[in-house]
């Protein structure tokens, strides 16, 4: 990120890793209006079962990932096992080994240690925004967009985790904060409908996920999003075979 | 152990299980170059299947149960409008918002 020839106030040069790390900043900081009430309500939940604010911190800079975090504090409240606790929050976070294996063609170049750093900003939000950015290709430094999206979920993150914890009781039932996260999830979501495919994906996979919600440890949403991405390649594949349709989307890419 | 300590050891635990899961599969990122055809496709299906997935629980079944007509629903399509057409972030997070709540009072 060191660029020692850059003023600090001009506008960094376009190519510069500096203005890829702003483009990063950019593009996630919108996506802090939905993270800031799920944040809170972490926060407000660690302090309710009566682990502190330490505890609501411990939570939201080791763990980092905001639904596994709230299932775990959920039945640490209701004294479960441990290990219980773990393997939910574990089984919450496979998802992430999706956004790994799809991210992970784009950052074999990187070097180790900023794979191992980069690996700890994984989230949803970052690997939205990141897989977009990722494959337009176009970007010179996309560790510093990473970065720069990563660091942008991150900080907030913590902040309104302390939010939580310090004010939580006091947030009025009335305003449904949670309710931020599936919108927040509506808007990450729309850029990657880019074609029939994808459409058909989101499609199987929504429909999937509310059939198999009832599943224990959130378990419903990998099997969704493991339906979806099959249902994806064989329409991707069903495409590219038949031309009678006239579909010019030969590798799926945005008609 | 108190709750205290357990949520300590949960934490530990499950941060360092979430960090595996994060980066097992950076570590060997490098040797990933010549994916089969396939396997490029199913990548690229990722991110509209995992999102879709996170999408339609808390819209159709708000409070646990299947809801075919919730104000979750309700602004949960509101604001899926306003990101098709718009594809901007606040205005879609705003609209929802706001919907919700106005029906939350109405229904």
């Amino acid at each position: 990120m060191t660029n020692p020839t850059a003023a600090p106030q001009a506008d960094p040069a376009p190519d510069s890793p500096r203005a890829s790390f702003r483009a990063g900043v950019a593009s996630l900081l919108p996506i802090v209006l939905g993270v800031v009430p799920f944040g809170l309500v972490a926060g407000a939940a660690a302090v309710e079962i009566g682990i502190g604010v330490q505890g609501a911190v411990g939570f939201s800079t080791i763990v980092f990932a905001g639904a596994s975090q709230l299932a775990a504090i959920g039945l640490l409240g209701q004294d479960a096992p441990v290990a219980i606790a773990v393997m939910t929050a574990l089984v919450i976070n496979l998802r992430m080994l999706m956004y790994a294996a799809s991210l992970a063609p784009h950052v074999g170049r990187w070097p180790l240690r900023r794979r191992l750093g980069g690996a700890y900003l994984l989230t949803d939000q970052a690997y939205a925004v990141a897989i977009l950015r990722f494959r337009e290709g176009t970007d010179p430094h996309p560790f510093a967009y990473y970065l720069g999206a990563g660091l942008t979920m991150w900080i907030p993150w913590q902040l309104s985790t302390i939010g939580g914890a310090l004010v939580g009781a006091t947030i009025p039932d009335s305003i449904p904060l949670g309710f931020a996260i599936p919108l927040m999830f509506i808007a990450l979501l729309r850029p990657a409908l880019t074609d029939r495919p994808a459409i058909a994906a989101a499609v199987a996979s929504g429909a999937i996920a509310v059939v198999a919600a009832p599943l224990p440890a959130n378990l419903g949403m990998p099997l969704a999003a493991l339906a979806g991405i099959v249902t994806g390649v064989v329409v991707a594949e069903r495409s590219t075979t038949s031309t009678a349709h006239g579909d010019p989307a030969s590798d799926g890419d945005s008609p | 152990m108190t709750r205290v300590q357990a949520a300590w050891l949960t934490i530990a635990l499950a941060g360092a299980g979430t960090y595996a899961i994060r980066v097992v599969l950076w570590l060997f990122a490098d040797r990933a170059e010549q994916l089969p055809d396939r396997v490029r496709v199913a990548l690229r299906m990722i991110p509209p299947a995992a999102l879709a997935a996170l999408v339609t629980p808390p819209l159709l079944r708000p409070g646990g149960a299947l809801d075919p007509l919730s104000p979750e629903l309700l602004a949960g399509l509101a604001a899926f409008a306003v990101a098709w057409f718009t594809k901007n972030v606040v205005a879609t997070l705003l609209v929802g918002m706001v919907v919700v709540v106005a029906l939350a009072q109405v229904l």
